[in-house]
Order: C-alpha cells, then sequence, then structure tokens
C-alpha cells in the first residue's frame, strides 16, 4: 500500500455515497487494489490459495488430519443449544457490568428503600439505598435473603380454581360476578383481609372500592404488628400516631422491653443513630448510657450499658415505678419486684438530669399501657420534640388489628361474609389460635387467596392467585417516616404472579389494570380509576406535589414526550425515593386521665412465656428461605428450628437442660418443644418465636421447628401467664453453630469501661499475651507497595443484626446445608458472628464478634497448602484458588481463626434450575472438595479496579464496599486501602482501641477488631465490668 | 544349586560363631540346611493349602471388599460421609495413615539397623517384617490420598512435574515433604525386600514341581544361579540398601511428625515430636509384628525358627520405646505447665479432663501402664501375655494419634468454633477395610512366598561354621 491516496477522489466518492456508510480507514474508501489484496489475503475465506482444487494427496492429507481432529472435538460433547444475541441491545446494558435499580421492600407495615443489583437482567444481590431514610444504605437480614424467595422453586406458579389451573381473566370475571351479585347490598358480604397496607396506591384502591361497595369491609391483619404500640398511642394521645425517635440525640435511653436496634421498620435507622453515639472517635467516649429492662435476650439488650432482666408482666410495674419517680401523675401504683427497686431510682435519676436529652421506648410486646406510660415519660421529661416527635403513621388505616380481626371472624362464623379476598399473608398459620379461623374459612362461600406461596390459606380458599414478588412488582410504599418509594420491578414476573394492585382492580368497575398503570395514575393525580377519584388518602400531609405544579413545565421546556409528571417519576424511580414526602410532626399531647384509667395488669402467676416472630424466619413468611433458615440466630445459635428460651436459673429448678422436650399448656391449649437454656432471660419465663411448624411452606421449611401458634390466643398476643410445664422426658437434638459461650479468660473481646478508657485509651493493646518480636528469619518483611486492604470491626456498635452473614451468603454464592450437616458442624458461612458471654449466667453482659477471614500477612494456611491453592497476592489478600484445590484441609487445620470452610459433600445446589440466575456471576459456584473462605469480595475490588483504570486514577476511599459492611446498619464494618492514611480504614485503625486478635500467634491480621466501651451506672455495678476479662491478659 | 550358603559367614566367621554361642536360641538345636529349607520353603510348595487359611484370608478378603464399597462411596459422594467437619478437618483419615505408617517402621528397624548392627536375631522375623512394613505403607499411602477433597488431582498435583504453567507443589507444605518421604520409603522398602528375596526365590524355582510355579519363581529370581560373584554382589547391593533404609527409620516419621509441628495448633505445634513419633512408630511396629509372629510360627509350626528368643527381645525393645513414648507425653504436659502459654495449658487440660478425657487415659493405660509390665520376665516370655499385649500397644498407639489429632483441633484457640467429632459407620469401615487389606496381603505373602528368609536362616546354622572350616 505504497502508492498515496488520492484525497479529492475520496471526497468525492464519500459524497457520492448515500445514508450513512461506515468506513474503515482512508484505503478501504478508496478501494485501492493494495487494499483489496489485503483483506483478500487477511481475512481466510477469501484466501485463493484455499481455492485451489485439492490433489488426491492433499485431499487424503486434509481427511486424515480432520478425522483426527474430529476425534479430540469429540472429547466434550457440545451441548445443543442455540444461542440468541439481542436483537436490540438494551441501552445502558453491558454484559459482565451490574445495573443497579432502586426499589423498596414492603415488610410488616413499612417500606425499606433498597438498591438491587441486576446482572444481565436478573436481579442478584440487595443492597441498601444510601438515599432512603431507614436504610441509609444498609439493609436487614429480611431484605437481604427475600432475593431467595424470588427464585425460590417452591413459589406457586398458577392460578387455581379448586386445584384446576386457571387464566387470570377467569379470575376477574368471577370477582367481577361477585360484585355484581353483591351490589344490591353494597357489598356486605365482601370482607378482603390484608397485611398492613403502607402503599398509598392499593389504600386509595381500597378506599374506592369500600366507597362504591359501603358495606364491604377491609381487615388488616400483621401477626407481629404493632398493635400494643398503637393502641398505647392511642390511650396516651386519644389519636394514633407513631413515635419517631431520635436516638442520636439522646443521652439515657430506657427501654422497657423494645428491641429498637434490630428489630421493626426503624430498626436499621434506630441503630445507626444508636451505632453514631456509640462509636468512639480518638480518645473521647461520648456520654451514652442505654438501659434495657427486657424479659427476652435481645439484641438491643446486649448493646445496654446496664441491662436488667425482669419477667415480661412485671416490666409494666416497672414503668410505673419509674414513671411515678420522673413525675407522672397519672402512673399509679408501683409493685415493682424488689430486685428493680435500686434500678428504679438510679434510672429515675439519670433520666432527670438528661432532660431533653432522654428517651423511653416501650416494646412492641408490652401492653399499651406501658407505652402509653413511655409517651408520658418522655413528656414529662422534655424530651418530646427533642429525641422524640410524633407523626401520623405509615399505614393510612391505623386499626386495632387483633380486635377487626376477631369481628371478621365472629361474621366469617355466623355465615356474613360470602367473599373473603386475602391479600397475601397467610392467616390460617398466624391467625391466634382461639379464633380457629380455619373452622371459620370454611363457611365463607367463595375465598380467593394472592400469596408467594401455595400455602396452609391457600390451601383452604377456592380460588389461588400467584402474588407477584416485590421485585417483581409495581407498586408503592411507605416507610415508617412517610417517605414514599416507588417499588419498581428488576424482572418480569417469573411465574405470571399478580399484585394486589391488580386484583383489587379486578374488582373495579373498570375491571383489571396494569399495576404500572395504576400506581402512576395515582402519583400522577389522574386518579386510579378512569374517573377522578378521591384526594388519595393518609392524612393529605404526606401527598407529594404530584398534581403539575404551576410553572413547572414553564422551567424546564423538556421534548414535548416527557411530561412534567415524567420527570418526577424518572426521578422518583432513579432515586428511590419521593422527596419530600416524610410525615410533618405532629403536637400531641399526653391525655394523664387515660393511663391513670387503664387498670394495672394483674400480677403474673406460674410460667409467663412471650411471644416474638423469629429472629430468622420472622412470622413464618420466610420459612421456606434456606438463607435465613440456616442463619444462625444472634442470642441462641440454634438454626432450623426454634425453641423455647428459659433462663438457666428456671430451667435448673425445673431441671431441664437445653433440647429436653417439655409441653406447655394453659387451658387447652397445648404445645410441645424443646427447651434452650438463654443465659440473661428473665426468671420464669419462656420466650416462644413463632413461624416454624408450617405444614405447606416448602421444600425447605415444611417441618421445620415447632409450631407454638396454638398458645397464641388474641387474649394474649404478646404476653402469656400461667403456664404450666412438663417435661416429657424425650429430648431433641438442636442445630446449634456455637456451643461454648464462654471466652475462657481468653483476650478475644477486650472490653473496658468508660471510666478506665478515659483513663487510658489503649486499655486493650495491654490485654495482649505477649507482643512478638524476632520471630522472622528475615530482616526485611514484604513491603505492600500498591493497595493493602483492610478492616477494622468496631465491636462497640456491632448489634449482632445478622445483615452481614446473609449478605456475605447473597454476594458470594454461599451454600445451605441443612441441619444434619450443621449438627456435625459444617455450616459455611463465610462470615459467622461470634457470640460471647460474661459475667453473671443470669444476667450476662454479650459480646458480639463478626468473624470473617482475617486475611493474615503471615497466614498460616498458606505455607501448609501442599498445591499452593491459598496464596499471598501483593495487596495482601489471602487468595482461594478453587481450581487449585485438592482439599486436605490442613489450611483450616491450621487457621486459628477457623473462618475457613469446606465442601464435604457437593453442597451448592447445582440442579435446581430457577437458582441458576440467583448466583452472582462474578463468584465461582464451588464443587464438592474444595475450601472455601471470605475473600474480603474480592470480586468487588477487582470491579473497582477495572472502573478505576478506565479513569486512569486510583480506587477512591470508600469505593469498594464489601457485602458485609454495606449491609451493615451501624457502620461497624470499614474496610480500605491501609496503604492511605487517610482513608477510613487507617484512621479507624489509628483508634486506641484497635487491636488484633490473637496478635501472639504472629498471624499479622488485616482484619483488626475495636474494643468495647461501656459506660454502666456506678452505682448500680460497683465492680468494673471488665474484671473477667482481664484475666487471662495482662502476661 | 540345592544350597545357596551364604558366604558372607566366611568373612567373620569368628564373631559369628561367637555370636551364636552366645544366643543359641535364636534358631532350635538339630536343623540342617535341608530342613530348614524344607520347613520353610514347605508352607508355600504345598499343594495343599490349609482349610485355616482360607478361612482366615476369607474375613480378610471381605474386610477389604468393605473397604472398597468404602471407597467407591468416598468417591461418587465426597468425603462428607465421614465424620470430619470445621474444626476437626482431620480425624480417622490422618490417624489411620499415620497409625500404618508407624507401624511399617519396624520392619525397616529390623531389616536395616539391625543388619547393620548384626543382630543374628532378626534373619528369621525380618522377612515379613518387610513384608508388614510394605503392606502397612500401602494401607498408610491410601489415607493421605484419599483424605483429599479431590483425590483425583491430589494424585498428581501432589508431585512436581514439570508443566506449561510453571506451577509447582507448595515446598513448604509438610504434606509435600510427605509425598517425598512416604514415597521413597515405599520404593526403598519395596526394593529392599525384593532384593532379599532373590535368592530364595531361586530356591523355590529349583524346588517347584509345576511349571507355573517354575516359570514364576525362576522369573522373580532374576537368573539367580548363586554363584560366588552373585553372592558378593548381592551381599554389596544388600548392604548398600540396608544403608540407605536406615536413615528413612528415622526421617519418615520425622517428616510425619511435621505435619503436626509445623502448624501453629496447640498440641501440635512441639518441638517434641519427630523423636516422640519415631519412638511410637518403633513401638507400635514391633507390636504389629509380634500380632503376626505369634500366630505364623504356631500354624506353620516355625517355633523353631521365631524362638522365645525373638518374642522377648522384641518385647524389650518395645518397653524401651513405650518409656520414649512416656517421656513424650510427660514433656508435653511439662511444656505446657512450663511454657505458661494459656492455649497449651488449655490443651492438656482440655486432653486429661475435656470430652474426650476417657481417650486421653485409655492411651495412658496402653502406652504407659501396660508396656511397664515387660519389665517382669515370666510376663515377658508368655506368648498368650505378650500377644494379648501387642494389641494393647496398637490400640494405644492409634488411641495416641486420635488424642494428638481429634482432641488438638477439637478446642482451639477461638472457643466459639470450638466442635466434637464423632466417626461414622465410613470411617470405621475404611479403618477395617485397610486392616482387611492388609490381612490379604499377609495371608497371600505367607502362602506365595517364604515369610522367614531361607538363605540367611541357614546362615545361622551351626553347619554354616562347619562348611566354612572344612572347605
Amino acid at each position: 500500500m505504497t502508492q498515496p491516496i488520492d484525497i479529492q477522489s475520496l471526497r468525492t466518492k464519500l459524497e457520492g455515497s448515500r445514508g450513512r456508510e461506515y468506513w474503515r480507514s482512508l484505503e478501504a474508501v478508496s478501494e485501492t487494489p493494495e487494499f483489496k489484496e489485503f483483506l483478500h489475503r487477511e481475512f481466510p475465506q477469501n484466501a485463493s490459495e484455499w481455492l485451489d482444487p485439492v490433489g488426491r494427496r492433499g485431499f487424503l492429507k486434509l481427511m486424515g488430519a480432520s478425522l483426527t481432529l474430529a476425534g479430540v472435538s469429540a472429547c466434550t460433547r457440545q451441548p445443543e443449544e442455540a444461542i440468541i444475541p439481542y436483537v436490540r441491545q438494551p441501552e445502558e446494558l453491558v454484559p459482565g457490568k451490574p445495573l443497579f435499580y432502586a426499589t423498596a421492600m414492603p415488610f410488616a407495615g413499612a417500606g425499606m428503600g433498597l438498591l438491587v443489583e441486576n446482572h444481565e437482567g436478573r436481579p442478584t444481590k440487595i443492597e441498601g439505598n444510601p438515599d432512603h431514610p431507614t436504610s441509609r444504605g444498609a439493609t436487614d437480614l429480611f431484605a437481604q435473603a427475600s432475593i431467595l424467595n424470588l427464585y425460590d422453586p417452591d413459589r406457586s406458579q398458577t392460578i387455581t380454581h379448586l386445584g384446576e389451573i386457571r387464566t387470570f381473566e377467569t379470575f376477574a370475571a368471577a370477582l367481577k360476578d361477585v360484585v355484581a351479585a353483591q351490589k344490591g347490598s353494597g357489598g356486605s358480604g365482601i370482607r378482603i383481609l390484608s397485611e398492613t397496607v403502607t402503599s398509598p396506591t392499593l389504600n386509595a384502591q381500597i378506599d374506592e372500592l369500600l366507597g362504591r361497595l359501603p358495606q364491604a369491609k377491609w381487615v388488616q391483619w400483621e401477626p407481629f404488628g404493632k398493635h400494643n404500640t398503637r393502641e398505647g398511642s392511642r390511650l396516651a394521645f386519644g389519636d394514633y400516631v407513631e413515635a419517631q425517635y431520635a436516638i442520636e440525640k439522646a443521652d439515657v435511653i430506657l427501654s422497657l422491653d423494645a428491641d429498637f436496634l434490630c428489630t421493626g421498620s426503624s430498626g436499621l435507622k434506630n441503630a445507626r443513630a444508636f451505632a453514631s453515639r456509640r462509636r468512639i472517635e480518638g480518645d473521647k467516649a461520648q456520654s451514652i448510657r442505654f438501659y434495657a429492662v427486657e424479659s427476652s435476650p435481645s439484641n438491643s439488650g446486649s448493646k445496654a450499658d446496664q441491662r436488667l432482666a425482669l419477667r415480661a408482666s412485671e416490666i409494666e410495674a416497672f414503668s410505673r415505678a419509674v414513671a411515678a419517680q420522673v413525675g407522672v401523675n397519672a402512673a399509679g401504683e408501683g409493685g415493682a419486684p424488689p430486685a428493680a427497686q435500686a434500678w428504679i431510682a438510679a434510672v429515675a435519676k439519670d433520666l432527670q438530669a438528661a432532660r431533653g436529652r432522654g428517651l423511653v421506648i416501650a416494646g412492641d410486646t408490652q401492653p399499651p399501657v406501658v407505652h402509653a406510660l413511655a409517651h408520658a415519660m418522655n413528656e414529662a421529661l422534655g424530651n418530646v420534640g427533642a429525641t422524640v416527635t410524633y407523626t401520623q403513621t405509615a399505614e393510612a388505616r391505623p386499626s386495632n388489628q387483633p380486635q377487626s380481626l376477631k369481628e371478621l371472624v365472629g361474621e366469617m362464623d355466623a355465615g356474613t361474609v360470602t367473599f373473603l379476598l386475602i391479600l397475601s399473608g397467610n392467616p390460617v398459620y398466624t391467625a391466634p389460635s382461639d379464633l380457629k379461623f380455619d373452622a371459620a374459612l370454611e363457611k365463607v362461600a367463595l375465598r380467593a387467596h394472592l400469596g408467594l406461596h401455595h400455602d396452609e390459606t391457600a390451601a383452604r380458599c377456592h380460588w389461588h392467585v400467584p402474588e407477584a414478588h416485590y421485585l417483581e412488582s409495581w407498586s408503592d410504599v411507605r416507610a415508617s417516616d412517610g417517605t414514599v418509594s416507588i417499588i419498581q420491578p428488576l424482572i418480569a414476573p417469573l411465574y405470571g404472579g399478580r399484585t394486589a394492585h391488580e386484583v383489587v382492580a379486578a374488582l373495579s368497575e373498570s375491571g383489571p389494570r396494569p399495576a404500572y398503570e395504576l400506581v402512576r395514575a395515582f402519583w400522577s393525580g389522574d386518579g386510579i380509576t378512569p374517573r377522578q377519584a378521591a384526594a388519595p388518602a393518609g392524612g393529605g400531609a404526606a401527598v407529594p406535589q404530584a398534581t403539575p405544579a404551576p410553572g413547572r413545565g414553564v422551567q424546564a421546556p423538556a421534548p414535548a414526550v416527557v411530561s412534567a409528571f415524567d420527570h418526577d417519576w424518572r426521578r422518583w424511580l432513579h432515586d428511590g425515593v419521593m422527596p419530600n414526602t416524610a410525615f410533618t410532626p405532629k403536637a400531641v399531647t399526653v391525655q394523664a386521665s387515660a393511663i391513670t384509667a387503664a387498670p394495672a395488669s394483674p400480677r403474673a402467676q406460674g410460667l409467663d412465656v412471650v411471644f416474638l416472630p423469629d429472629p430468622s424466619i420472622y412470622d413464618g413468611r420466610f420459612a421456606n428461605n434456606a438463607w435465613l433458615q440456616e442463619l444462625p440466630k444472634t442470642l441462641t445459635k440454634l438454626t432450623w428450628d426454634n425453641a423455647a428460651l428459659i433462663g438457666p436459673g428456671t430451667a435448673a429448678r425445673l431441671n431441664l437442660v437445653s433440647g429436653d422436650m417439655v409441653q406447655l399448656k394453659r387451658g387447652d391449649n397445648e404445645i410441645s418443644i424443646p427447651v434452650w437454656i438463654a443465659p440473661g432471660h428473665a426468671a420464669d419465663t419462656l420466650t416462644l418465636f413463632l413461624g416454624y411448624g408450617r405444614e405447606r411452606a416448602g421444600r425447605v421449611g415444611n417441618g421445620t421447628g415447632f409450631k407454638v401458634n396454638a398458645l397464641r390466643t388474641s387474649a394474649a398476643l404478646d404476653i402469656l401467664t400461667g403456664v404450666e410445664l412438663k417435661k416429657t422426658g424425650d429430648s431433641y437434638e438442636l442445630a446449634s453453630t456455637q456451643d461454648h459461650w464462654s471466652m475462657e479468660g481468653r483476650n478475644i473481646v477486650r472490653v473496658g469501661t468508660k471510666e478506665q478508657f478515659e483513663k487510658d485509651p489503649t486499655f486493650a493493646k495491654k490485654m495482649e499475651l505477649q507482643q512478638p518480636t524476632g520471630l522472622s528469619m528475615l530482616s526485611q518483611q514484604y513491603k505492600y507497595e500498591g493497595y493493602a486492604w483492610g478492616m477494622t470491626i468496631d465491636q462497640n456498635v456491632c448489634t449482632g443484626c445478622n445483615s452481614c452473614v446473609v449478605a456475605c451468603q447473597a454476594e458470594n454464592n454461599v451454600p445451605v446445608v441443612g441441619k444434619g450437616q450443621v449438627l456435625n458442624g459444617r455450616e459455611m458461612h463465610w462470615l459467622r458472628l461470634d457470640r460471647y458471654y460474661t459475667g453473671d449466667i443470669d444476667n450476662p453482659d454479650t459480646y458480639h464478634q463478626p468473624m470473617p477471614c482475617q486475611q493474615c500477612e503471615s497466614a498460616p494456611c498458606e505455607v501448609v497448602c501442599p498445591v499452593a491453592a491459598t496464596t499471598h497476592s501483593d495487596e495482601g489478600l489471602n487468595d482461594m484458588v478453587y481450581n487449585r484445590c485438592v482439599g486436605t484441609r490442613y489450611c483450616s487445620n491450621n487457621c486459628p481463626y477457623k473462618v475457613r470452610r469446606f465442601n464435604f459433600l457437593l453442597y451448592s445446589d447445582w440442579y435446581t434450575q430457577s437458582l441458576w440466575p440467583l448466583r452472582n456471576p462474578d463468584v465461582t459456584v464451588r464443587s464438592r472438595g474444595v475450601m472455601e473462605k471470605c475473600t474480603y469480595c474480592v470480586q468487588r475490588i477487582n470491579q473497582a479496579r477495572v472502573t478505576a483504570k478506565l479513569d486512569d486514577r486510583q480506587i477512591r476511599d470508600g469505593e469498594v464496599l464489601t457485602a458485609c459492611q454495606s449491609a451493615c446498619p451501624t457502620e461497624a464494618i470499614v474496610f480500605g486501602n491501609i496503604n492511605d492514611p487517610n482513608s477510613r480504614v487507617s484512621q479507624s485503625k489509628k483508634s486506641p482501641l484497635n487491636y488484633q486478635l490473637l496478635a501472639e500467634l504472629n498471624t499479622k491480621p488485616r482484619t483488626t477488631y475495636l474494643a468495647v466501651v461501656r459506660n454502666p451506672n456506678p452505682e448500680l455495678e460497683p465492680t468494673p465490668r471488665a474484671a473477667e476479662n482481664g484475666e487471662g491478659g495482662h502476661q | 544349586m540345592a544350597d545357596h550358603q551364604h558366604p558372607q559367614s566366611r568373612m567373620n566367621a569368628q564373631a559369628e560363631k561367637q555370636l551364636l554361642a552366645r544366643t543359641p536360641e535364636v534358631i532350635a538345636p538339630g536343623h540342617t540346611f535341608e530342613t530348614v529349607t524344607e520347613t520353610i520353603s514347605h508352607v508355600v510348595m504345598s499343594k495343599r493349602t490349609p482349610l485355616g487359611w482360607f478361612l482366615g484370608f476369607g474375613i480378610a478378603f471381605l474386610l477389604l471388599m468393605i473397604l472398597n464399597l468404602t471407597i467407591g462411596n468416598l468417591l461418587m459422594t465426597g468425603i462428607g460421609i465421614w465424620g470430619n467437619n470445621i474444626p476437626v478437618g482431620w480425624a480417622f483419615d490422618i490417624i489411620n495413615f499415620v497409625w500404618w505408617i508407624g507401624i511399617g517402621h519396624a520392619g525397616t528397624l529390623i531389616s536395616a539397623i539391625l543388619l547393620l548392627f548384626r543382630q543374628q536375631w532378626r534373619t528369621s522375623i525380618n522377612r515379613f517384617a518387610e513384608a508388614m512394613t510394605l503392606f502397612a505403607v500401602a494401607c498408610a499411602a491410601m489415607f493421605p490420598l484419599l483424605h483429599t477433597g479431590r483425590p483425583w488431582l491430589a494424585i498428581y498435583w501432589l508431585f512436581p512435574y514439570p508443566n506449561v504453567m510453571g506451577l509447582w507443589p507448595q515446598f513448604r507444605s509438610p504434606l509435600i515433604w510427605d509425598v517425598f518421604a512416604v514415597s521413597t520409603y515405599g520404593t526403598v522398602s519395596a526394593l529392599f525386600w525384593f532384593t532379599g528375596l532373590v535368592p530364595d526365590m531361586a530356591t523355590l524355582r529349583d524346588r517347584a514341581k509345576s511349571r507355573a510355579a517354575q516359570t514364576i519363581y525362576g522369573m522373580l529370581s532374576l537368573g539367580w544361579r548363586g554363584s560366588a560373584k552373585h553372592w558378593q554382589r548381592y551381599e554389596t547391593a544388600y548392604l548398600l540398601l540396608a544403608g540407605i533404609s536406615t536413615p528413612l527409620v528415622l526421617s519418615v516419621h520425622s517428616v510425619v511428625s511435621f505435619d503436626f509441628a509445623v502448624s501453629v495448633l496447640p498440641g501440635w505445634h512441639a518441638t517434641i515430636f519427630p523423636p516422640y513419633f519415631v519412638a511410637g512408630a518403633i513401638y507400635s511396629g514391633f507390636a504389629m509384628v509380634m500380632t503376626l509372629a505369634i500366630p505364623l510360627r504356631k500354624f506353620y509350626g516355625l517355633e523353631d525358627f521365631i524362638t522365645m528368643k525373638h518374642l522377648e527381645n522384641m518385647a524389650k525393645v518395645m518397653l524401651a520405646t513405650g518409656l520414649i513414648v512416656a517421656y513424650g507425653y510427660t514433656m508435653e504436659a511439662f511444656f505446657a505447665w512450663y511454657s505458661a502459654n494459656t492455649y497449651e495449658e488449655f490443651m492438656i487440660r482440655n486432653r486429661m479432663t475435656g470430652p474426650y478425657a476417657y481417650m486421653y487415659w485409655c492411651l495412658i493405660l496402653c502406652n504407659v501402664i501396660a508396656p511397664n509390665t515387660l519389665w517382669i520376665g515370666r510376663l515377658r516370655r508368655s506368648v498368650p501375655y505378650l500377644f494379648f499385649i501387642s494389641f494393647v500397644v496398637s490400640t494405644g498407639m492409634w488411641l495416641e494419634r486420635f488424642v494428638i489429632i481429634v482432641v488438638s483441633l477439637h478446642r482451639d484457640f477461638l472457643p466459639s468454633s470450638w466442635g466434637m467429632y464423632g466417626g461414622t459407620r465410613y470411617d470405621w469401615s475404611a479403618f477395617i477395610g485397610t486392616i482387611g487389606l492388609f490381612i490379604t496381603l499377609i495371608f497371600l505373602f505367607v502362602r506365595f512366598l517364604p515369610s522367614i528368609s531361607i538363605f540367611e536362616m541357614r546362615t545361622i546354622l551351626p553347619g554354616a561354621e562347619v562348611e566354612e572350616e572344612h572347605p
């Protein structure tokens, strides 16, 4: 191609061409003979040599060679699968690069803002939405695990009528007939039973329906709804309000049986706020003291500076006594247990000293009067407006749910209900046992159920409609503070599921409409029915300015296709929150007379039972979620089962050990369940967790655990007194992942008091056994030049909420092994939460220690691997090469932290097709016989590395968040480059509380821990708390 | 060529004469070259296989089939069929490995070290002690391979073979040292054993009646004619091999002990391990030789060749090595106390009082108390008692490995990860199965090969000297 190119002729050529013509080079355009020749030689299909006639010899040679090669290729049989490329590549979609979409998860009466990672159109991982007020980027374990529910192979997949497959159109027609038949009576036979509805659109839809059919009724039932909280606020204020806590402003917190740091719709927000006060920056500890009074040990209680274990039924008396001392006139008689007397004075003194900076929180299980007392105390202490504000509730129609369910069942029994529409939820399983919901259901002429699973309720309904998972749905939801998020689908419904919107719309006059249209119509102000609906319900205060605001269109002359609403809509979808939809505080006053009038609950006799949702599978809705079933519950470390928790003292008195089967009886109701001794559990009280003993949960949940619902009646939804316990003599094997609760005097979790810390900020370092010196033969240690990844875990703020454990499981395709394997000590969690107790077994201090791979610089695992399957990267990562691993397990034996996990069998589910799209494509699905462990989410590091390299820059601090870190509500886990002195992790490692676990082994772990500093009340605890801890140290 | 008298006797006749004078019991009086050859080769040459052989072989073969089933299931399902878990990553698999490899040690010690020390009494037991070594190594070698998660890869990735990826094994890992130690040991033991067999193969070839036996033994005898040249070269080769084997007695089990000593685990990380393991190995090895020799001499009427002298000597070796082992236990406890290390202290306390304390105290009974009864001469010369004590010692040594491996692993640094271990039926079937393999091989060996070295026995006959003096 030496011939010069004639530019002029090129121009003419290009001008003469029509349309958009692509050209590769100037030579290509000019079509020089050299270029043609080049092309001819370059691309084999044109190569002239190959067209030469094949001689006999040549032919035989070729044939021989191809036969041989054919034989080679036959070694691996190619699958007969058609590969179809995108006909049109979706915009922004780059294969291998995940996209994140904002959505929200509706759960137990509030929404949580999420960002969902989407790989080529399939959601794989859930993260919190940093812009969402109750998430702030964190998630709870349920949100993390909910992605597995999406891909649950046992989800119901077809609409059925009496077991026969039907179409949605048939169902809609059936609904239409019902409405037509009921039109005359105003819908007097129609009842809708839903869970707590916090979707403004759905609420408006049902309101519209009830408007047309005034005799129809809508009942909400949430088995662990906030019925006590709601009734408590009505008792105190005469109105349903939601208390919004500003924990970050509180100096003294008193929790009355409230697990406010981990559970409930504001748990994440509260945990973050609490952590902001608890976290120690530099050598200054903030002044915050947290008193917890509780019956069943909770995660919040484990973070308390001062914890008192009281029977659930005694907490009311305790609250009255404290209230009386802080100046609530209406408190009534004390009668608090003598053990608590010292406490009452001390707590009252502290609360009074911190007027306007204190906070009293009552727990959901406590009766309304305790809530009312808490409100009264906050008011008396001047905390209202400072640490607590009141707003309307997240649900637009707050109600006394147990009461309305009872009324509904009464009507069903009376036969006046002719059509019952159950919008998700499983009331046959969750309804209080005395209502005999299943029997009443049989008396309803026509029953329809919308649900994710063909569960106990679906089995008793004529119609069952598979529900769309929230990741497949268009909807909207309010967070506990009122902020609205639009729920947008991440994937088309896998099994053609329908949302509640669509089902309710089928009852409307206009017939079924897609949820997308309904939600959009609601927020655009077009109304959810073709004719203009009344203003959306919800008190008005929180409805955003959705109707086109004057001037908006003028300001931004957008293209004609994008209306002002579309502009907003896109922003809401993108951000995951609707701005300015949070509730504004309401001014409310405590009506003291009402509290005075409320009778004191009778003194407890015999044994108390407290009902709580299971910490892992909640009320049973996650029973078929294997991640949650196998998740060790933080305080008991039990998996796959529930047990009746009992205090050590009571257990000793009743001659019980963990695993003993007992019969619990109250009246005619009786259950059998194994007991589990829980240090710190209140005496004469048992905690029963609901959610287990499901019969129609699916392949995972069926038959796990024990059904305790029989004891839970509408009269005693939360606390049942006077329970008789009988030991049956049988025992049951419970699978716990941590059998030892003592630290054996070792310096594992290092604890000091605030006083001790202020005197000597480096107390934790002084607990080291022996500083290793001169242990290496090499004069010079390896220098990490580029990035050096490291992590700190602040045990001071970790609440042990388990989000990180599930997040890790979801991110890293960690398999589930089943109860039998857990019993054998083969659980696979890469990150485990170690839980230790110190002190008095009846009321111990509880510590949580998240334990991922420590990524040792001198890793004991690396030198012993015979095939070099675990090696050290130049960034300090202890890499695991699955392909190379032959599975000697020597690395695990030599790991002092025992964080390595071995695939003793083929644990990864390779055969359930519905689970395939769930897997993170960036992480290998491990096979049998290989070792695995935490990688510091190396796939995320590499993802960031690619991005940074493309931008020709360093990876920024905070650009890589490990899965555990991003899920953590308290930001206890900090990860980053320790070579960068300004990174957060470097700053954190400079803390005087920073220490290496088992430093005496000279493993030089990259993961380090921050010691715990607590602030006990010296009046209540004269002896320093760290006494036991120090025993193993100071050598 | 009927008799291949040993020319070595010429070289140090005087010394041997004195030796024999001192130790006449190594062979019963009245034997001639012919009777020795006849008695030993009769076992092999006899047309009639005793019914007892079939019975014993049948049982052993059944156990071997159990091993096959276990291995089949293991390869199909995964090592999860065993009870291993986290924290107890190694259990029966490695216990059995160390136990078997330890047993092998007596063979090498008898063949090589006692040969170099000119312990004449070794001649009647060295052949089957060597066979025992070889079979024990075969049983042992199975475990490091099968205990891996992916044995189909472990079988060659552990060897340093050149490959395009430039990927080598991790030479710092004691498991790699194991590969070399055990494979060297296996090779040298096999060579040593076979070299020792060559002159006897020739004897059998010459005495064989059937064509097949003549052919097979003929091939195995490698054309041995018994010429002086043969003998001279043979002697040199045999001594060389003995020289090579000698360090192996010390090195193999030292390397095996490094699997533990190199780690950071309390209970493993101890400098005393190499000598203590070697002593333990010889201890258990002699127990196994005893276990085999006593029935062998009884059923095949070889009491004349394996005399009380042999049994008593072996008992003395067991007593001596048993005391070394006991010293090892004492030192472990002493170190734990003297180091003032929390983890070490806990480890010993946990051994003595933890959930597996019964294992520890059984071990002390078997390995410390039981061998001390051998101080008593009457017991040392009681064949039933020796047979019994040999089992006690074998059990004790198995328990020792259990205590070292499982009891150290089950509770280490962080109490959160403590766990328990229990062997499953496949753990037991793998163990019993290898015993089956071992006994099967022993039965085949006794039937088809001379279990006592014919030519070496002849050298200790008084006749060997006579011939020497009247050439």
